[in-house]
């Protein structure tokens, strides 16, 4: 077993071996533009280009015209934002969105309010991190153009109800965006029966490369339009200029096939992978939390607070497992994450919070590893906290007077 | 972020975790910091003849402000009320080389002596018209 165990997946994942083997005749003797249409370089290109926007399109149920290849899911979100509030001016200026998405929607958002074009509702979750479908209704204005809701959260993987919202969506005549740059490809998604009208998606969380993602523009019922952000030689039916860089589309198109033939599998894996490190966890350690929906989040996240142990000390004592943490004290900022504030969770659990990422190259005995280096250095931790020993006596520590500095 | 030697040291291995019995008349207690910013710091020392003898601490928080306590414990051990009063924040920044974002650390390790020797002072008050009573 090599150390420090991986489990950060929806942070980023290693490029499959079979991606990288697809990608690497791209590099050098196919490394033909494919716009080039005047010779076999460019045509061998372009059938590559092609069959990866079949392959990506596949897994959700989309036509490969529908697809738009993008340098990844932040691009996606921009062109998804910006370019329907730009094309769709005459029916309004109105964006639902969700104060849990990822900051690449949350600031694009921020930057079409700034610039005077677009007005944004930000809901709040429900604690479980699920959006409430009944605010959601009432927040949809005869103004509102879009609503951006993403499909699984990167931090607490909780799994929004797609089909529920794309249907209102539908009925209201409003378009459905979905950032799925952590789904994609781990959990089964529709375009048509969830009525997904725009879907970013990202390579490099499905094991292929970085620098590549796509974007999902549907092209019936309705024909969605997205004005450009970067303009040029009309690649990508005009939404997307510049030349296709095929080794990484290829790798893209590859890692999306070897996803959607191991879908229910691997999720089936990761799922019990995850549901053993939290059962695990629990039955060594008491004051822990679990943070989002207990069974509607992604296969291979578990995202929990460990009261008493601030997450990054945390993460310096168990420096053989890479997580990642909500504490964000390494950040100039020093405020933990927003996601969980946005479901309610205190600053102070916030702190404690780690999230693994659990993916295709876990193993069990990695679990193992992580359950026993977790307990030790919680226990550890624990017994140099001075908030633990309180609350061991008894102490409600909401009754202290902090010095807040 | 990479830690510094000292702070991965102390961090690992910190010196004068623990506790003394607050309430005693010759402990003074200094707790903070709060749990929703992330850090809370209790320092405790045990003084004789204006001498701090014994230092223990508990500390929540990130590897340099654990670090940051750790070698608070050490370094007022051996001084008198007074020469613990003039160790300042930057003077642990030097030695633990913390990083602009770890400063607060810092801050709070220089708080937590003032802290606990200001509740030692005050016990010292308050029972010095009366003799010793029992706690």
């Amino acid at each position: 077993m090599k150390t420090p165990v991986y489990l950060d997946y929806q942070a980023t994942t290693p490029v499959d071996p079979a991606v990288l083997e697809a990608m690497l005749p791209y590099f050098r003797e196919k490394f033909g533009n494919a716009a080039s249409r005047n010779h076999s370089y460019g045509w061998v290109a372009e059938k590559a280009v092609e069959i990866a926007r079949e392959q990506v399109a596949a897994v959700v149920g989309a036509n490969a015209k529908e697809i738009v290849f993008t340098s990844g899911a932040t691009e996606s979100d921009n062109i998804a934002l910006k370019g329907a509030v730009e094309m769709y001016t005459s029916r309004g200026d109105h964006i639902v969105t969700v104060q849990t998405e990822h900051k690449a929607v949350l600031d694009t958002c921020k930057y079409l309010e700034r610039s005077g074009r677009a007005q944004v509702t930000y809901l709040a979750p429900r604690k479980d991190g699920l959006v409430d479908l009944d605010a959601l209704r009432e927040a949809i204005t005869d103004k509102t153009v879009l609503v951006a809701i993403m499909a699984a959260n990167n931090e607490i993987g909780v799994i929004q109800p797609l089909a529920e919202i794309g249907a209102l969506c539908r009925e209201k005549g409003v378009l459905f965006f979905t950032d799925a740059a952590q789904a994609y490809g781990k959990i089964p998604l529709d375009v048509e029966a969830m009525n997904i009208d725009i879907m970013a998606i990202s390579a490099h969380k499905i094991y292929g490369p970085k620098g590549v993602g796509a974007l999902y523009v549907r092209r019936r019922r309705p024909r969605v339009r997205l004005a450009p952000l970067i303009h040029g030689g009309g690649h990508e039916r005009g939404m997307r200029s510049g030349t296709l860089p095929v080794p990484l589309i290829v790798g893209l198109g590859k890692a999306a096939e070897l996803c959607a033939a191991e879908l229910e599998r691997e999720a089936a894996r990761e799922t019990a992978l995850r549901d053993k490190l939290w059962a695990g966890l629990q039955k060594e350690l008491d004051y822990l939390h679990l943070n989002g929906h207990p069974t509607q989040r992604l296969p291979g996240n578990l995202n929990v607070s460990f009261e008493f142990v601030e997450g990054e000390g945390l993460m310096m004592a168990m420096k053989e497992l890479a997580v990642s943490s909500g504490s964000a004290c390494t950040s100039a900022s020093l405020e933990p994450s927003y996601v969980l504030k946005a479901l309610g969770v205190g600053d102070d659990l916030a702190h404690t919070s780690i999230r693994y990422g659990i993916g295709r190259y876990t193993t069990e005995e990695e679990i193992d590893f992580a359950i026993a280096k977790t307990v030790e250095a919680v226990q550890k931790l624990r017994e140099m906290s001075p908030l633990y020993e309180m609350a061991k006596e008894g102490i409600d520590l909401n009754s202290i007077e902090w010095t807040v500095h | 972020m990479a830690y510094s030697d000292k702070v991965e040291d102390h961090f690992h291995n910190p010196r004068n975790v623990g506790s003394l019995d607050k309430n005693s008349p010759d402990v003074g207690t200094g707790i903070v910091g709060a749990p929703e910013c992330g850090d809370v710091m209790r320092l405790q020392l045990r003084v004789r003849d204006g001498v701090i003898e014994e230092a223990k601490f508990k500390t929540f928080g990130c590897g340099s402000a654990i670090a940051s306590s750790s070698l608070a414990t050490e370094w007022v051990k051996g001084r008198t009320v007074e020469e613990a009063l003039e160790i300042k924040n930057t003077q642990i920044v030097e030695e633990l080389s913390l990083p602009p974002v770890k400063i607060h650390c810092s801050v709070l390790a220089e708080d937590a002596i003032k802290a606990a020797i200001k509740d030692y002072q005050r016990k010292q008050k308050a029972a010095a018209p009366q003799e010793q009573t029992a706690s």
